[in-house]
């Protein structure tokens, strides 16, 4: 895909507007539909398009395997941390009243909102992490390599 | 004929044929655009059913992400099926029984939209319906007034058994505080505990990518 430069520049200039799309819908999702797993799944889109047009290793470049791996078990312990958190709090498990015991409604929007960023977490960078082992190798990494070096490093 | 089942008639057509298209085709390329076209003809189907956020989830995961981690595993194991000539009797006995138990018990589910259905007439989904949510009386900010309001309004459905259910909530704010999305707030806050599950299973199966399909860089 080294000389399809309408496809690489229509990659490059749809890739922020489907991540603020993800994130939005991550940000909404009390009020609209979507959510976290949704939001998650476009995230991973935008990352996936990347690496689809430019390649697996340029899009290892954007986001590292240590940071997907990190994120990925970040948001699964940002989920049970929030429930956690409101159990030491003197409340139920995930009773969302403990994190603002004041004014419960806004305390589960807060409470809603970080379940939701370690779903939409978990949820982008697991589908990231399976688009990378499987297309390693197998998809040509003609991006920003070489030929010779294309195809995983073993 | 209301034109409601008309478009949903017409859909369901389509997702058959590409369903038996699927079965037939051999080339797994092909296959995979026609599973993404299930997908996309799926979430037009829970669209036309008021379903948003099933249909986006349709739209994002069945027809978005699974169609291109199909075509990655394509790459693996090649793009043309293995013919396989003969019919498979008790496989095909075995499929026809499940799917002869499945239209059975879809006779005995309440028909679509009916208000005395379970899933209409439980207390949660009552104060959706009636829209008491986000109605919380010392919440500032929101000065809608107490939740009490809406005892008043008759509930969209005069036969259901609403009464007691909702006279036993409407004026003890229950709904106090729940977001506005019926479905996030039975999936984060009703479910959350479900929920938190469904994260980590998402997240074993990350986990089980990087153990199994990685790469040692020796």
């Amino acid at each position: 895909m080294r000389d399809q430069s309408i496809l690489r520049v229509a990659a490059k200039s749809m890739t922020p507007f489907i991540l603020v799309f993800g994130l939005y819908v991550i940000f909404h999702g009390d009020i609209s539909p979507g959510g976290g797993f949704q939001g998650g799944v476009i995230v991973a889109s935008a990352f996936i398009l990347y690496g689809l047009v430019y390649g697996g290793a340029e899009m290892r470049r954007v986001i590292p395997r240590w940071l997907s791996d990190t994120l990925l078990a970040f948001g699964v312990l940002l989920y049970a941390g929030t429930g956690t958190f409101t159990l030491l709090a003197g409340y139920r498990f995930l009773d969302y009243t403990a994190l603002l015991p004041g004014n419960p409604g806004t305390g589960e929007v807060i409470g809603m909102t970080l379940v939701e960023y370690g779903v939409g977490f978990t949820v982008s960078m697991v589908m990231i992490t399976i688009y990378n082992e499987i297309s390693e190798g197998t998809v040509p990494d003609t991006g920003s390599q070489p030929p010779g070096e294309a195809g995983g490093n073993g | 004929m209301p034109s409601f089942d008309v478009i949903n008639l017409v859909l369901l057509l389509m997702v058959t044929l590409v369903a038996v298209a699927v079965v037939i085709v051999r080339n797994l390329v092909a296959v995979g655009m026609l599973m993404s076209i299930y997908s996309f003809l799926m979430a037009l189907i829970w669209t036309n059913m008021d379903s948003m956020d099933v249909a986006f989830t349709e739209a994002a995961v069945g027809a978005g992400i699974s169609t291109i981690l199909f075509i990655g595993a394509l790459v693996h194991v090649g793009t043309e099926e293995t013919p396989h000539p003969r019919l498979h009797w008790p496989a095909l006995l075995v499929t026809g029984l499940t799917a002869g138990a499945l239209i059975y018990g879809t006779v005995g589910m309440p028909a679509f939209e009916d208000p005395a259905s379970p899933a209409n007439s439980n207390r949660v989904s009552i104060g959706y319906i009636r829209q008491d949510v986000e109605k919380t009386p010392d919440a500032p900010g929101h000065g809608t007034g107490p939740a009490v309001h809406d005892a008043t309004q008759p509930v969209a459905a005069p036969g259901q058994p609403a009464g007691p259910v909702a006279q036993e909530h409407a004026g003890a704010d229950y709904f106090h505080g729940h977001v506005p999305n019926f479905v996030t707030a039975v999936i984060v806050s009703y479910r959350a505990f479900d929920t938190m599950f469904e994260t980590a299973v998402i997240f074993i199966a990350g986990l089980a990518m990087i153990l199994f399909l990685r790469r040692r860089t020796a």
